[in-house]
């Protein structure tokens, strides 16, 4: 597959792929109409606040309500044992694992759930949830997955019957013998020990939810910040044994998502029962402190990797071990089969013949989550891990990075590739997109200036990545979560004046899938983007699918609707044959009409058409111009590009500054070029907030220690860096509009180039690591460390 | 996360606040610009009775020239330093440290005196004062009995007392303010021939200092350091004035070896925690590598004739 | 007790706990929900309003300390039926994606090109960096109050 320009075919007015069309969504939320959780309000709404454990493992002697109970305004007190009457105090995740909902035996991390006040006022709700008194009996806190899986550390799941230490699971992938051998014929073998430290999504909304439960009808409309409604609904069908019918979740507006809003979370289970008991609404938004310290954490693998390389720069195995410190409940929201996610995918860009990845997670006091933060599960650990080790591979061999990137990538004619773990890449071209991102950046220069700064007392790093990812899970025979295969759908409905609304499974947090879903519509159909009308998110109103996530709603949910659209046209035609009295066969598609071959006068339009469906059918055919569609992928998208990070940091306080970063993306063809442009900065900036300054950490009781914006850092505009974008394009051979999807592929790839650059900054006095996240302080102990004092 | 119930009061007249704060200070907490204090207060680690509200009081939010000093009033903000002009010719190193104090939005409610007066050791304008020797001026009722519950006995009549920044700064978040006094304004003297600089390590916009270091010299018509000021933050249990590194500077001619070791001096004074913001080993390093930078800061400052 | 806020030109009385943060009355007093809460701790300014012209962060702000001040939100910022120059720039240069940072940023950027009517992308920066944003990483915000001002330049000059 060769890289390949992209023009538009459609007109701006029909606004089809590569326009960059201004996105509708805005128009509500510039005015500040948007509408979050936490603007509805329903009569009659009580709201909720929630009592957690301070304590990170500890044994619950005894729960007090009374006082809480006593305060003007509290409607209720529920509790797990409350709970347990309706068979909910424990809930499974989305990894098959069960977790507290509210806790009745044991804490099992600091911030769990313990105990939910219900009242009329928000103030009043978390007054009285301090007055829930708990007594404990204290239990040797896990902080680490080290210290889990020694023999005498205390059992953290000890209400799992076979549970009997705390390994929470154990998986491997790729062909132990072949990668030995491989091993054995290498000259040398480059390791790096690492942790991908962990880290939280943190939207700037939090999560929540209004549930309205009728207890008259059993009916429960559940507002809800969900990046998967449609599994969310299923879930709560199987937990609080509701039945699906009477489920409608609505997922309105979200301020973010990134994976945090893919689980399903306790206080939402609480909600939905405290409404069902007392029949009223009821509304729970978390804190920002709950949201750091409860809900979906991401990263925190262990990693250990080995190239094995011979002299002249080739790479011939890859050996990897993963330690993942999972917290007290195993909750990735993961397709089942594959235990450490995507992690294996951890070969990356290179062409060798043998890998062996052994991963085993382990449960301690700590949140539970894991989940894929902007990333298509652990992709984004792999991305890292990989690319570290090559260019401290490049530099124990002495040669330049680059080149033996060059000198292993998998060739563009070598697509589709079989990865020896197990993936099918699906195209790809790897060096032009380095060689890009080299020109863009002056590559040779920079080099050649290191060598002058460092004359002059100063430091220069430049440092690459050239990832791969693999994205739009996936194929329903590989891919399912909660059993629940991996497909996604699109409803089209052309009506009779030739408008259409296009209903889908995903779920826009800020993706804009108002804007381009209409685009794809626009050019399968010729329907000007501006005349359909696009639903998400009410699982009353859509079809069912896994959501958004994972990157993909353009490789899934975008597949369904350019082939809906297709079926649509096809029916188009049959009606076009009979409006223009000729037969099928002689009719030819323009966007927008058929027309009769050789004789373009004779045409009727996709709006005429769509009116005849509904007006003048063909006699022998259903009318009406609909259709649903659920795609089930042929294999995922693997986008790809190269980033270079080139960083001047100051020899005597550590600190260190991006000068320029480039990115060159490719993720395929472009809906729309603004929107990915605005994804890849995104994503550009999560990569440099991981690499910088934002990470969770724990101190040995326990205790979170990113508890709120103070401690947990999120990067504001002076610190980011201004990026540079250049692109290529390889369309997806089997993706119907050739699309990869792009949500992530910047925090995946961007973090090993921040990294890499400033350890090759410091790679002269010896430095071959520095843990993220890069302070200064660490950038600083590095050179200490490594210069002699 | 939401405050605990309290008393609210907004008194129109410096006289009516005084009285309120004779009547029952000891459960009053003062707010000006509350960008401290409501964010303890929604977290819970402040729960006043009573909120006095100062900033209905008028004539308190002054940045001016008042016999031989800069003053700054009790309601002015961090913005304001920022923007007045009388900062950018009268105090270099007030004019560097007001765009590192939290962030711009911040800036706009938060006031100096406030962030004396809650004394946080990682906050920047305690350290800025300690090393331009300013004084706070502190006002009570006339005429009645005020007890202080920290010092045993101590009492005064009330009125109006001037206090050096070293006694007001007794320990972190305590200050030897009565809880019956008002902080009406913070002065710094004015200086002919002089410059100053601070220096701040943060990891973002907004954080803490993971270090701090603020200095100030004058020179001499001899080019010889006349007068000397070094405080740092973050890096003690509370806010730092390093005396021995400023007599260190006094009466010498400026030079790097001079302000390195001053730097060593600072360095030696400092005693750091480790912490999520950096290693105790690092921070000292980073007071020694600031405090030289800030003073050859200072001097450029001071030899470019800004005063 | 009762205050009276003057919110978008119009002036709102109500009884009110002295412990109502700000941001609450405006969202659920008022019902005006485009001012939005995204910490605890004054750190990400999701809930930026003007007071008197101001930006200042709401949450950290009680309702009572308000009474007899104008407040303008986003939903003040359109008048008489025209978007201001802003929203049109954040439109136009796609300056959000979830939109949740976006009423406060259009406010901040507001308030800033009546200070400084050509600011320099540092100054621009340096402006917004009391708010956070999780989607765009920035790049396109500024580029819109760029944009922006030059159109209030261009306006003003016209």
């Amino acid at each position: 597959m060769t890289t390949t320009e992209h023009k538009p075919h459609t007109s701006p007015e029909i606004g089809g792929l590569g326009h960059s069309r201004r996105r509708v969504e805005d128009a509500r939320f510039i005015e500040g109409r948007g509408n979050y959780v936490d603007d509805i309000t329903l009569p009659g709404m009580l709201h909720m606040a929630i009592h957690r454990s301070p304590l990170a493992h500890a044994r619950i002697i005894s729960i007090d309500t009374s006082a809480a109970e006593a305060v003007d305004g509290v409607v209720a007190v529920v509790t797990g044992e409350l709970l347990a009457g309706y068979n909910l105090a424990w809930m499974p995740t989305l990894s098959g694992d069960t977790q507290a909902v509210l806790a009745t035996d044991k804490v099992r991390f600091q911030g769990q759930e313990i105990a939910a006040v219900i009242a009329t006022d928000r103030y009043v709700a978390q007054d009285a949830a301090r007055l829930v008194e708990v007594e404990y009996e204290d239990l040797e806190p896990i902080v680490n997955p080290q210290r889990a899986l020694e023999e005498d550390a205390v059992l953290i799941r000890d209400d799992k019957e076979d549970q009997t230490s705390n390994l929470c699971f154990e998986w491997e992938s790729g062909d132990k013998t072949a990668t030995d051998e491989a091993f054995a014929k290498a000259d040398k073998i480059v390791s790096l020990e690492t942790h991908y430290p962990r880290s939280h999504p943190a939207p700037l909304e939090t999560c929540g939810i209004v549930a309205d439960v009728d207890s008259a009808t059993g009916q429960a409309t559940l507002y809800m910040t969900s990046q998967a409604p449609h599994a969310h609904r299923t879930v709560f069908a199987l937990v609080a044994g509701l039945a699906e019918q009477n489920i409608r979740i609505v997922s309105p507006d979200l301020g973010g998502g990134f994976g945090n809003k893919v689980p399903v979370y306790p206080g939402y289970v609480v909600a939905t029962a405290a409404s069902l008991v007392i029949g009223q609404p009821v509304k729970w938004v978390e804190t920002r402190t709950e949201n750091l310290i409860s809900t979906g954490f991401a990263r925190d693998y262990y990693m250990k990797g080995e190239l094995a390389v011979t002299n002249d720069g080739k790479i011939l195995g890859l050996k990897v071990d993963m330690l993942a410190d999972e917290g007290a409940f195993y909750a990735d929201a993961q397709p089942s089969k594959f235990r450490a996610g995507l992690f294996h995918i951890v070969t990356g860009s290179y062409d060798y013949p043998a890998a062996y990845v052994t991963t085993r997670g382990a449960y301690t006091n700590k949140a539970p989550g894991g989940v894929a933060y902007r990333c298509s599960f652990r992709v984004t650990e792999a991305s890292y891990l990989i690319e570290r080790l090559v260019q401290n591979a490049a530099y124990e061999l002495g040669l330049d990075p680059a080149e033996f990137r060059s000198s292993n990538f998998i060739q563009a004619d070598q697509f589709p590739y079989h990865s020896p773990t197990g993936f099918v890449y699906d195209s790809g071209d790897y060096e032009t997109a380095m060689r890009k991102a080299m020109d863009m950046v002056g590559y040779a220069d920079i080099q050649a200036e290191k060598e002058q700064a460092r004359k002059e007392g100063r430091l220069v790093g430049i440092g690459m990545a050239s990832f791969t990812e693999v994205v739009g899970a996936g194929h329903g025979e590989d891919y399912d979560i909660i059993g629940l295969k991996m497909f996604d759908s699109a409803e089209l409905r052309v009506h009779p004046t030739g408008k259409a609304i296009l209903k889908l499974g995903v779920k826009s947090q800020g993706q804009g899938h108002e804007t381009t879903f209409a685009q794809i519509v626009a050019e399968e159909l010729g329907i000007p983007a501006g005349d359909v009308k696009v639903v998400e998110g009410d699982t009353d109103n859509t079809p069912y699918g896994l959501g958004t996530y994972a990157s993909r709603s353009t490789p899934v949910a975008g597949a369904a609707t350019a082939v809906i659209s297709r079926k649509l046209r096809e029916k188009a035609k049959k009606i076009a044959a009979h409006l223009l009295e000729a037969s099928e066969e002689d009719l030819e598609w323009e966007t927008g009409k058929f027309f009769v071959a050789g004789d373009p006068e004779s045409s009727v339009s996709i709006q005429d058409i769509a009116f005849a469906a509904y007006t003048n059918p063909p006699p022998d055919l259903e009318a009406g111009l609909e259709g649903v569609h659920y795609y089930d992928p042929p294999n995922m998208t693997y986008p790809f590009g190269t980033y270079i990070v080139v960083v001047d940091v100051d020899p005597e306080s550590g600190q260190w500054k991006v000068r320029r970063m480039i990115a060159v993306d490719d993720c395929g063809v472009k809906i729309n070029p603004m929107i990915v442009e605005g994804q890849i900065q995104g994503g550009l900036t999560e990569g440099f907030a991981m690499s910088s300054m934002q990470h969770i950490t724990f101190d040995e009781t326990g205790n979170c220690l990113g508890s709120n914006f103070m401690d947990y850092l999120v990067p504001t505009a002076w610190e980011t860096p201004r990026f540079e974008l250049g692109e290529t394009v390889t369309p997806s051979p089997h993706h119907p509009i050739g699309a990869k999807g792009v949500g992530e592929s910047a925090t995946v790839g961007s973090p090993a180039a921040y990294v890499n650059a400033v350890v090759d900054a410091l790679q002269h006095m010896g430095v071959t690591n520095i843990e993220m996240p890069m302070s200064a302080d660490r950038v600083w102990h590095a050179m200490q460390e490594n210069s002699g004092g | 996360m939401y405050p605990s119930k309290f008393d609210y009061l907004a008194p129109e007249t410096l006289e009516e606040a005084l009285a309120v704060l004779a009547e029952r200070g000891d459960e009053v907490k003062i707010l000006a610009g509350g960008q401290s204090l409501i964010p303890m207060m929604k977290l819970r680690f402040a729960e006043p009775a009573t909120l006095l509200d100062i900033n209905r009081i008028p004539g308190l939010d002054a940045i001016d020239i008042q016999n031989g000093h800069v003053r700054v009033q009790a309601l002015a903000r961090h913005a304001d330093v920022v923007r007045s002009a009388v900062i950018k010719e009268e105090n270099d190193l007030m004019a560097g440290a007001a765009p590192w104090i939290a962030d711009p939005i911040v800036r706009n409610l938060g006031t100096v005196c406030g962030s004396l007066a809650h004394h946080d050791p990682e906050g920047d304008w305690a350290s800025v004062m300690l090393a331009l020797d300013a004084e706070v001026v502190a006002v009570s009722k006339e005429g009645v009995t005020h007890f202080h519950p920290g010092a045993d006995g101590t009492q005064h009549t009330g009125g109006t007392r001037v206090i050096s920044i070293q006694d007001f700064l007794v320990d972190m978040f305590t200050t030897s303010l009565y809880p019956t006094e008002l902080l009406t304004e913070v002065r710094v003297p004015r200086y002919e021939r002089g410059g100053g600089n601070y220096q701040k390590l943060e990891r973002k916009v907004g954080d803490y200092a993971t270090v701090g270091v603020a200095t100030h010299i004058e020179l001499g018509d001899d080019d010889r350091i006349t007068k000397a000021g070094i405080a740092l933050t973050s890096v003690y249990a509370h806010n730092l004035k390093v005396t021995d590194a400023e007599t260190a500077l006094v009466g010498q001619a400026p030079s790097d070896e001079l302000f390195a070791e001053a730097g060593r001096i600072a360095s030696a004074a400092c005693d750091p925690a480790s912490d999520t913001r950096g290693s105790a080993e690092y921070k000292r390093h980073i007071v020694g590598l600031f405090t030289e930078r800030s003073l050859a800061e200072s001097l450029k400052i001071a030899q470019g004739g800004q005063s | 007790m009762n205050i009276t806020v003057t919110v978008n030109g119009t002036a709102h009385t109500a009884d009110v706990e002295p412990r109502l943060l700000l941001v609450d009355f405006i969202r659920t007093n008022l019902g005006l929900t485009g001012t939005h809460i995204g910490c605890d701790t004054t750190s990400c300014g999701v809930c930026t309003v003007l007071i008197d012209g101001t930006p200042v962060k709401t949450c950290t702000m009680f309702a009572v300390q308000a009474n007899g001040r104008s407040v303008t939100t986003v939903e003040g910022l359109k008048q008489n039926g025209e978007l201001s120059a802003i929203q049109q720039a954040f439109r136009e240069h796609h300056g959000l994606q979830c939109g949740f940072c976006t009423p406060a940023m259009m406010l901040v950027g507001t308030a800033l090109i009546e200070e400084n009517p050509d600011p320099t992308e540092d100054d621009i920066r340096w402006a917004i960096s009391g708010n956070l944003c999780r989607c765009t990483g920035y790049m396109n915000i500024v580029k819109s109050i760029e944009a922006a001002a030059e159109t209030t330049r261009e306006g003003a000059s016209s």
